[in-house]
This record gives structure tokens, C-alpha cells and sequence, in this order.
């Protein structure tokens, strides 16, 4: 996919293919993996949506993928942690070696990431198959899984900080060619982005390192579930930034490229992603809000912190809006409103499939506002309004930016034009429409209060419940969208993978958008990463060191129920 | 590092609302008293069958128009699976799971509770009006999850046990 308009912000051709040439082939792998990834979660997701108005897909599937809670432990699993999980180390890589013009530091290390995830992932999917591991994606004891899923993700972690090791090396033989030079944007949010998802990992890596996984082996009798769960929303909660930095990431330094601007403020689009190292980890209580032997006054600070973490994307709203419109208008687009005119809505997938992803990502940020609110959470807390609100932020907001950055970065390093530009328009607008319908049902079934994760067919109290039926009916509709959309984007990218090669046609670079205000030098302050993480840390210690120490002193620990 | 004089504006606009919601949050906190659930004791899950009150588990009368609901879950029940009590009584709940985690929902209310083995769960509400109300479980635990359920009747004071 070439660019559009007249006046690129970039010199066009860019660094040229040579600079890809040694990491091409791990991140597509990454990339790929992913889509598989994707594709199979999603039929589960389209099975469970139309389980919400009670039609019942599953006694058609074989065996043990006929099962409801398999196939949803699977669709959590294989989109909220490996999906994003593989797309985002292929993604950041790439990022780091278009920033730093430089291939990644170490090449046996990336490749030697690819071996751990991918052994990491079969060792969670293997299991969940055949129903040793039901257990959600949030596994919460005293269920207990095979030792193979908690291992598994053990690996996965692992993964990614191979993968952000890989960036940080790069980084500092970056800085060793280049004494004095700031660090470019792109790099620079990358970085940021590891850095902010190794802290949060931390609490994962302890539930699964030192409770959960001995646990599952016999090496320990029973596990204090409270702390583990606890441990689980340390990272749980962050986790949502790590799927959604990698989104900014594209949208502050590479879409305005796309659209033929430039960047509206750097200083500020820096700022934003070390604050998310700071504020990101001291939230994960308000998923608790309604646990017994939890303290108020924890839950309390942790509420105030989520509201503090929504400061940064706040900012991104405007600083984005602003680049979008800066690049629209040197497009021609004139007025208050009608410069969105101007915009490639129906020409140019990757762009319009990022738009369509802000837009919902805006209504999203309302719902979680809600969801976040200590009185107001009793109200939707485990309701399918949850999985409503989540669905527009990582289903749709983070997976559409996925798919539409697919739309070049398949072509780029693949060596192959775009198939099916035309296509892949009518597959950002359905997956856009399929995604708002479907999160309008989900939140219309919470509010009257039908539960989540929750096996309709089966229910029987579903049928007192006249609301959930329409608002099922919603749902179900808008996860059959989803699913023609989902269908439509694996045949544009096999089709496009797969096609001749042609480098002449596909695209030669990166996006990278230069900045309209503000130019270089931005200040010192905003160009290293260390300081924010140790206040990040320093943060996470304060809000989450109590509650920790408190839970894992007093409580009862509990054995192991498997109860599928 | 120098900000456009609109990007300003936002920012200050931005600090203002969710100063503004962290006031109506401590608001509601230390003038309103709004509680979340905190810790109302702990109790042997091995053992809470044989250990009171989770021993007798019943709706208990504690004064006029007060009652006290004691409840066990396990998977995929609640014992007991049905509560009558007359309409206009404050009820305190106080629930413990046997097992793994369950929680504890009464549709159309703000009755939304996690049950934690280990934990009790203690919470109150008022049922003005006469009528029936489900109640199920909603966090997912183990493959009956969507069967896990109870009823609360709420009879017209009248014909309600005194
Ligand atoms: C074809 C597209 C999709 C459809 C139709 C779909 C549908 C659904 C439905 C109906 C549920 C609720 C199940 C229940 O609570 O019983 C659900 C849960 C969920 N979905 Fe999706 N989904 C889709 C794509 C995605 C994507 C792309 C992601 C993430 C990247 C995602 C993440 C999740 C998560 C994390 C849950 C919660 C799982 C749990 O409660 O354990 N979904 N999905
Ligand atoms: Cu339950
Ligand atoms: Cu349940």
C-alpha cells in the first residue's frame, strides 16, 4: 500500500529494505503466530455470542472443543494473553529497529524468543484441549490446571522479556554510536512500553513462579488463593496498557505519517508514555472492589490511581485528534468538522481502521470510567457489561489498529503489495460496526444484570429474563459481523502473503511521522526511562505493598479442585 | 519544552475533571460513607461446615424487620437455595463459600458479592417491595457455573413470618 497524497511528511523510500533484512523473518513469525492465534479464538468468540441468545453451536464441534468453558478458557487465553502477547513483541521489534535505524542487537537472542513462545504457547493450548486446563484466562485458584498451562505462561513472560532485553541492548549500542543524540519517538515509546509491562509482570511471574506452578506439580500442598489471585490483577490490570501502548505507539508516530501530516507535540507524546510507567501497576485492586478480605482503604487508594492513569490517555485524545487533523487539512480538508472529510475513510484501510479504532476506543474510556467507580462498579461488576466494555477496548480498539498496521506491515516485510485494498476497507468498517453492535448488546445484557462467562443455553434462569433475550439477540449479531470481518481479514493477509513477490510495489519503509511543534531537542527529562521506572516501582511498592503482605500473612491457603 | 496554548487548555481541562472525580470519590468515601466490602472475618473453609454460624446455615430474625441470612455456597449450590422474608426487612448476608470461588449476585439490585473460601462476605440490603428474586452465582467455577442457584422470596408483610 503506497501512500496517497501529494506531499509525504517523509522523504519518500525511507531507509530502504536492507535495514529489515536481519529481523524480518522473526517478527513475520511472531506476526503470523498470531494471526492463527486470532483466528481460532475468534470462532470461539462468535460461538459464545450466539450462546447469549441461547443458540447452542457447541454439540456440532468434536470432542472436547464441543465444551463451552474449554472453548472459552480458550478464546481468553489465545486472544487476551497469547494474541497480543506474540503480535506486540513482533510489533515492538520492529519499532525498535525503524526507531534506531539499526537491526536488533542480538539476532540469536530474537530468535531464540520465537523458540520460547512458541513453546510456550503449545504448552497452554495442549492442555486446554484436552480439558486438564479449564480454568479461564484468569486462573484463579483453588481451581487448578495442568502444571503444563502455568508453565506455559511462565514461558510466555519469559518471551516477552527476552524481547524487551533484545530492546534495551539495542538501545545502549544506539546511545554508545550516538553520544548527546536523543532518542527517536518511535524507540523511545517502545522502550517505554517494556519497561512499564516488566514491572507489571512481576506479579504474574510470582503467582505462577512460586505458588502456582510448584502447586501444580505436588512440590506444594495447597496455595493462599486470595494472593495469587491478587497477584493475578498486579499484572492483570496493566496488562491492559501493555495491549494498548503498542496502539498509541502507532498512532502518535506512525499514522499521522500515514495521513501525510506530522506529530502535533512530541514533548507531550513522550510524557505520555513514561507516565504510563509510572501510574500503570498501582490500579489492579479496583478489579477486587467486591472481594471479601480486601481492605477499603486499599481499594480506595487503587480507585484513586485509576483515575490518575486515565491522565495520559486523556492527553493522547487531543495531541492525536490534533496530528489527524493537521495531516487532513495540508489534505485539503477545510472547516471545523469538514476536514474529517478529508480523510481517507474509504480509500485507505490502515488508515480508516485506526480512526474507527480511536473512535471506539473514546466510548470505551467512558464505560471503564464507570466500571472503576466504587458504587457504580456494584452495579456491573461480573456482569456481561464488563465483557462489553472490554470488547471495545482490546476486541476492538487494540485489534483493529493491529489489523490495520497489518496492512502495511505484512506488505513490508513480506515483499508483497497489499491484496484486496477495497476488501480490507469493507473489513475495518464490519469489524468496526460488528465490534460497537456486539458491545452495545453485551453492555445492554449487563445492565440487566445477566452474568459473564456464564453458559446460557444452559441457564435456567435465563427464560425469567426477558431483556437479556433482545439484548442477546444484539449480541450474537454483532459477533456474526464479527465473524465475516474476522474471515475477510485471513483471507486478505494469505492472499497477500502468499502472493508474488513484488518489492518493487509494496511499500518501502516504516511510517514515521516528524514533529509539527515543539522541534527537537525535546528536554533531558524526557528522554530516559530509568527514573520513571524506579518511581514507577517506588509507586507499586506504596499501593500494592500492604495489601500483598496482608493478604499472604493472615489468610487460610486452600488444595486443588478441578471441577470440569 | 514549549505547549501549544489549546493542548494547554486540554490538559488544564483534563487535571480538572478527574480532580473533580477524585473529590467525588473521597466525598463519597468520608461524607457518605460509602463502604466497599472489607474484611468481616475469616473462618476455616476445611472446617466451616462444623464451625457456627456456617454450621446452621437460615434466615435468623434479629429485631423488628431485621433479619440475618446465613448462607454457604459450594459447587454449584446455595444452601440454603431458598430465603423468604417479609417486605420492608434489612437483611445482612453473610455468606461463605466452601470451595473455590463463587460469587453471589441478586439481579436488578446492588447485591454483587465475590465469595472467597477463607473469607466471609457480609453485606446488607433492603427489600421494600414484595416479589421473587433469583440469585446466582457469576464468577465461572467449574463446568455447572450456569446452573449455580437460589431464590429470595420477599413476601407481603402480612403473610411473612413474624
Ligand atoms: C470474532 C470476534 C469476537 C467475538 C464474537 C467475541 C465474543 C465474546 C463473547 C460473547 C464473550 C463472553 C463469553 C462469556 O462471558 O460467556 C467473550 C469474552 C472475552 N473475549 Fe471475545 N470475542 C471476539 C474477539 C475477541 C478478541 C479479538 C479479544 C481480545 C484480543 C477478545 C477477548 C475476550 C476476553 C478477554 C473475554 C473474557 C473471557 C473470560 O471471561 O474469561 N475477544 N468474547
Ligand atoms: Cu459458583
Ligand atoms: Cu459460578
Amino acid at each position: 500500500m503506497r501512500r496517497l497524497q501529494p506531499e509525504p511528511a517523509e522523504p519518500a523510500g525511507g531507509p530502504g529494505a536492507e535495514l529489515y533484512a536481519q529481523d524480518r523473518g522473526h517478527i513475520q513469525a511472531f506476526i503470523y503466530i498470531s494471526f492463527i492465534l486470532l483466528a481460532v479464538g475468534g470462532v470461539y468468540g462468535t460461538l459464545q455470542a450466539l450462546d447469549k441468545a441461547q443458540v447452542d453451536l457447541y454439540p456440532y464441534l468434536p470432542g472436547f472443543l464441543s465444551l463451552y468453558y474449554t472453548g472459552l478458557t480458550f478464546h481468553g487465553v489465545a486472544l487476551a494473553l497469547l494474541f497480543t502477547g506474540t503480535f506486540i513483541i513482533g510489533f515492538l521489534s520492529l519499532a525498535i529497529v525503524h526507531g534506531l535505524k539499526r537491526p536488533l542487537a542480538d539476532r540469536g537472542l530474537a530468535w531464540a524468543t520465537l523458540t520460547v513462545a512458541v513453546a510456550g504457547v503449545l504448552a497452554m493450548v495442549v492442555p486446554i484441549f484436552r480439558n486438564q486446563a479449564t480454568v479461564l484466562f484468569t486462573f484463579y485458584a483453588p481451581l487448578k490446571a495442568h502444571p503444563g498451562f502455568y508453565a506455559g505462561l511462565v514461558l510466555v513472560a519469559l518471551a516477552t522479556w527476552m524481547a524487551a532485553l533484545n530492546a534495551w541492548q539495542t538501545w545502549r549500542t544506539w546511545k554508545q554510536d550516538h553520544p548527546g543524540e536523543r532518542t527517536p519517538l518511535m524507540a523511545l515509546a517502545a522502550l517505554a512500553t517494556w519497561a512499564m509491562w516488566f514491572l507489571a509482570s512481576l506479579g504474574l511471574a510470582t503467582a505462577l513462579l512460586v505458588y502456582l506452578l510448584p502447586w501444580s506439580l505436588g512440590e506444594r500442598e495447597t496455595v493462599n488463593h486470595l494472593l495469587t489471585r491478587a497477584l493475578f490483577w498486579f499484572t492483570g490490570h496493566p496488562l491492559v496498557y501493555f495491549w494498548l501502548l503498542p496502539a498509541y505507539l502507532s498512532w502518535y508516530t506512525m499514522l499521522p505519517a500515514q495521513i501525510g501530516g506530522r506529530l502535533f507535540s512530541e514533548s507531550l507524546a513522550r510524557l505520555v508514555f513514561l507516565l504510563f510507567v509510572v501510574l500503570a501497576v498501582p490500579t489492579g485492586l479496583h478489579h477486587m472492589y467486591t472481594d471479601p478480605g480486601v481492605e477499603h482503604s486499599s481499594k480506595v487508594v487503587h480507585g484513586v490511581m485509576t483515575y490518575a492513569v486515565i491522565f495520559p490517555s486523556l492527553v493522547t485524545a487531543f495531541t492525536v485528534v490534533a496530528s489527524v487533523e493537521e495531516g487532513a487539512r495540508r489534505r485539503g480538508g477545510r472547516g471545523y468538522v469538514g476536514w474529517l472529510l478529508a480523510l481517507p475513510w474509504l480509500s485507505d484501510p490502515s488508515v480508516a481502521g485506526q480512526l474507527l479504532a480511536m473512535l471506539i476506543f473514546a466510548t470505551g474510556g467512558i464505560t471503564g470510567l464507570i466500571n472503576s467507580s466504587l458504587n457504580m462498579n456494584l452495579v456491573v461488576h461480573n456482569t456481561m457489561w464488563v465483557v462489553g466494555h472490554l470488547h471495545t477496548q482490546v476486541a476492538a480498539a487494540v485489534t483493529l489498529t493491529f489489523m490495520a498496521v497489518s496492512y502495511w506491515l505484512v506488505p513490508l516485510l513480506r515483499g508483497r503489495p497489499l491484496w484486496g485494498r477495497r476488501w480490507a476497507v469493507v473489513q475495518v468498517w464490519s469489524w468496526f460496526f460488528g465490534s460497537a453492535i456486539m458491545a452495545r448488546g453485551m453492555h445492554w445484557m449487563g445492565l440487566a444484570s445477566a452474568p459473564r462467562r456464564t453458559y446460557m443455553s444452559f441457564a435456567p434462569y435465563y427464560g425469567a429474563f426477558a431483556e437479556w433475550n433482545w439484548a442477546g439477540i444484539m449480541t450474537a449479531s454483532g459477533g456474526v459481523i464479527l465473524f465475516f470481518a474476522g474471515a475477510l481479514f485471513f483471507m486478505i493477509m494469505a492472499r497477500t502473503a502468499l502472493g508474488k513477490p513484488n518489492p518493487a510495489e509494496a511499500p518501502q519503509s516504516v511510517p514515521e511521522a516528524g514533529p509539527l511543534h515543539d522541534p527537537p531537542p525535546t528536554p533531558r527529562w524526557l528522554d530516559r526511562i530509568t527514573p520513571w521506572f524506579v518511581l514507577g516501582a517506588a509507586l507499586a511498592a506504596i499501593a500494592w505493598g500492604w495489601p500483598l503482605v496482608r493478604i499472604a500473612t493472615r489468610y487460610a491457603e486452600m488444595p486443588g479442585f478441578q471441577l470440569w | 519544552m514549549d505547549i501549544d496554548r489549546y493542548e494547554r487548555l486540554w490538559i488544564m481541562l483534563s487535571a480538572a475533571v478527574l480532580l473533580s472525580l477524585f473529590l467525588a470519590l473521597v466525598y463519597s468515601v468520608y461524607a457518605l460513607d460509602i463502604r466497599l466490602v472489607d474484611d468481616a472475618g475469616q473462618v476455616d473453609p476445611a472446617t466451616a461446615a462444623q464451625t457456627p454460624p456456617f454450621d446452621e446455615p437460615g434466615v435468623y430474625q434479629e429485631g423488628p424487620g431485621r433479619y440475618r441470612v446465613v448462607m454457604v455456597a459450594r459447587a454449584w449450590s446455595f444452601q440454603p437455595a431458598e430465603v423468604r422474608v417479609p417486605a420492608g426487612s434489612d437483611v445482612t448476608f453473610q455468606v461463605t463459600s466452601l470451595d473455590v470461588i463463587h460469587g453471589f449476585r441478586v439481579p436488578y439490585t446492588t447485591i454483587n458479592q465475590m465469595l472467597i473460601p477463607g473469607q466471609v462476605s457480609e453485606f446488607r440490603f433492603r427489600f421494600a417491595e414484595p416479589g421473587e428474586h433469583y440469585l446466582f452465582c457469576h464468577e465461572y467455577c467449574g463446568v455447572g457455573h450456569h446452573t449455580m442457584q437460589g431464590r429470595i422470596v420477599v413476601e407481603t408483610a402480612a403473610t411473612g413470618a413474624r
